[in-house]
């Protein structure tokens, strides 16, 4: 009994896994032939992109802020509050930014895009579009992943800056540093590898968040009810393939040299 | 006196010389998760006729529509629509064959975000119809058939059930198919409101000469489409009287379907003749 639910188990992983890098494939390729749907594409860089800027913002503000709330107390001890910029800069656009953005856009739009494509699939809307001609990975897919392709490393950059000047605004006001001190050695501590590693996860978790907010929603089962457990699903497996992919992406990069 | 026959649309008419409108089952078979939903089923739908799939609730019905409109593939047996086997064919493919057939799905299946007019505009844009003036012709067009000219802007949550069903009937019949699929069109609808939606079924068939699978839980509705035939005078149903009597044989017959299986195929006077118990307590 045991070994044939633990057989089950295991196969519908093994299910999920193909399925979920069909889709990837599929919705990749999607862009490279016709039809493209290119104001859907628009559309959705709109909800996603514009639609998590706030969030974003303050998400990366607050961020910078605490983070130099906290490494103050600390560098304060060693007479080394100078440092305060640096480290700020550092962890926002190595990790915290990227990280925490994808979150946040994870958050709000994985599960937003698993509601809508569930509850079109339990209305038998998908139905009716494969009836009337229409590829729904094309049309619900392809747009939804390209446009959080372009959107999310945009979003990241604007959270690093915001957590820098979140950071800067703590750093003036409660460590007295000056603000041409901390923007110095802000930006002299960046290197190319900092930015590149800052700027390539963004892409990684794009995929994430796109994806499987459209991998749950196209796999929405029982009705209304379904579309609740698929939202909250998406939520959860997107956040925590976020910080795995993040941890051996870095750890990738560390591996071969790249740091 | 023997009234004349409705003549043909002239769609109709190119319809009836130039293509076979013809779905056919045979031995078809389908389960999920290993749980059989159809067994063995066999049926044929000749070119203008109509064929009401009757039976209770999960005994395949809806899912017979899918196989044809090819969304499902069968485990076995074979799905043809105008003669092509649709089980071996992509999902690129089955477009083109699609193109053929419209669906009205149970609940309307209209698209949330679209007004009426997007809704029905939808397989035009989709079909790279790109002139304008030409798409809201046709849209006007069969919204006029289905007297839901005056809602084209409203969007599909403040249309009553009735008038969804509606929107989604002028959606299904806007590049003029040959076959039309109804799942349960009047299901959840008030009883002047089906009648309308069964007119609206019985305009397309008499009138565009539309081969018809209707499946459906009310007796009424389908003993309303197979007795009444639709009249453009009186813009209704009128009685159809057998044996060359007062209008014209409506080509109608039954499907019962019983776990799956098909149970009882026949005209209308052979179901409701039958003895077996069965079908007499879901005829009751």
């Amino acid at each position: 009994m045991f070994q044939v639910l633990f057989e089950r188990f295991v196969k519908g992983k093994v299910l999920a896994v193909q399925e979920f890098t069909d889709l990837l494939i599929n919705s990749v390729r999607h862009a490279f032939t016709r039809p493209r749907y290119l104001v859907d594409t628009l559309v959705q860089m709109d909800v996603i992109g514009f639609g998590s800027l706030a969030i974003v913002l303050l998400t990366g503000f607050f961020t910078g802020g605490v983070l130099a709330l906290q490494t103050y107390r600390t560098l304060s001890t060693f007479g080394e509050v100078g440092l305060l910029g640096q480290v700020v800069a550092l962890s926002m656009v190595r990790e915290l930014g990227p990280v925490l953005t994808a979150l946040m856009v994870a958050g709000r739009n994985s599960s937003g895009i698993a509601s809508e494509i569930g509850s079109m699939l339990v209305s038998e809307q998908i139905d009716a579009m494969r009836a009337l001609g229409t590829d729904p990975l094309r049309k619900l897919v392809t747009p939804r992943l390209y446009a959080t392709l372009v959107t999310l490393p945009l979003l990241t950059i604007l959270a690093d800056f915001c957590g820098m000047l979140g950071g800067a605004v703590v750093s003036t006001s409660t460590a007295h540093l000056s603000s041409a001190e901390y923007w110095t050695l802000a930006y002299q501590a960046l290197q190319f590898e900092d930015c590149f590693q800052g700027l390539t996860k963004p892409f990684f978790f794009a995929i994430i968040v796109a994806l499987v907010g459209c991998y749950f929603g196209l796999h929405t089962t029982g009705g209304t009810e379904g579309v609740g457990r698929s939202t909250t699903r998406a939520v959860v497996v997107a956040c925590v393939l976020i910080l795995v992919v993040d941890f051996f992406y870095t750890k990738f990069l560390i591996a071969t040299g790249f740091f | 006196m023997t009234l004349p026959e409705a003549e043909p649309s002239p769609r109709a008419r190119d319809r009836r010389e130039g293509q076979t409108a013809v779905v056919e089952l045979r031995h078809v078979s389908l389960a999920f998760e290993e749980k059989p939903v159809l067994n063995d089923v066999s049926f044929r739908v000749g070119a203008g006729e109509t064929l009401v799939l009757l039976g209770v609730t999960g005994s395949g019905k809806s899912v017979l529509l899918k196989l044809i409109l090819g969304l499902l593939k069968p485990d076995a047996g074979q799905v043809l629509v105008g003669g092509q086997d649709l089980a071996p064919l992509s999902e690129s493919q089955l477009y083109p064959i699609r193109q053929r057939m419209g669906i009205v799905f149970q609940e309307g299946a209209l698209f949330d975000s679209l007004s009426v007019y997007e809704n029905v505009a939808y397989r035009l844009r989709e079909e790279g119809l790109k002139d304008e003036a030409r798409i809201e012709r046709q849209v006007r067009e069969v919204l006029r058939f289905v007297e839901m000219e005056h809602a084209l802007e409203k969007m599909p949550a403040e249309l009553s059930g009735g008038m969804r069903r509606r929107v989604s009937i002028a959606r299904a019949i806007v590049n003029e198919p040959a076959i039309m699929l109804y799942d349960s069109p009047t299901a959840g609808l008030d009883p002047v409101t089906a009648h309308t939606i069964n007119i609206l079924i019985a305009k397309l068939r008499d009138v565009q000469n539309v081969s018809s699978l209707v499946v459906t839980q009310r007796l009424a509705d389908a003993y309303a489409l197979a007795h009444f035939t639709y009249s453009a005078e009186q813009q209704g149903l009128v009685a159809v009287a057998s044996d060359g009597g007062l209008g014209r044989r409506v080509p109608t017959h039954f499907l019962v379907l019983r776990d799956g299986t098909a149970y009882f195929s026949g005209s209308t006077d052979e179901l409701t003749s039958t003895p077996d118990p069965y079908l007499r307590k879901f005829l009751a």
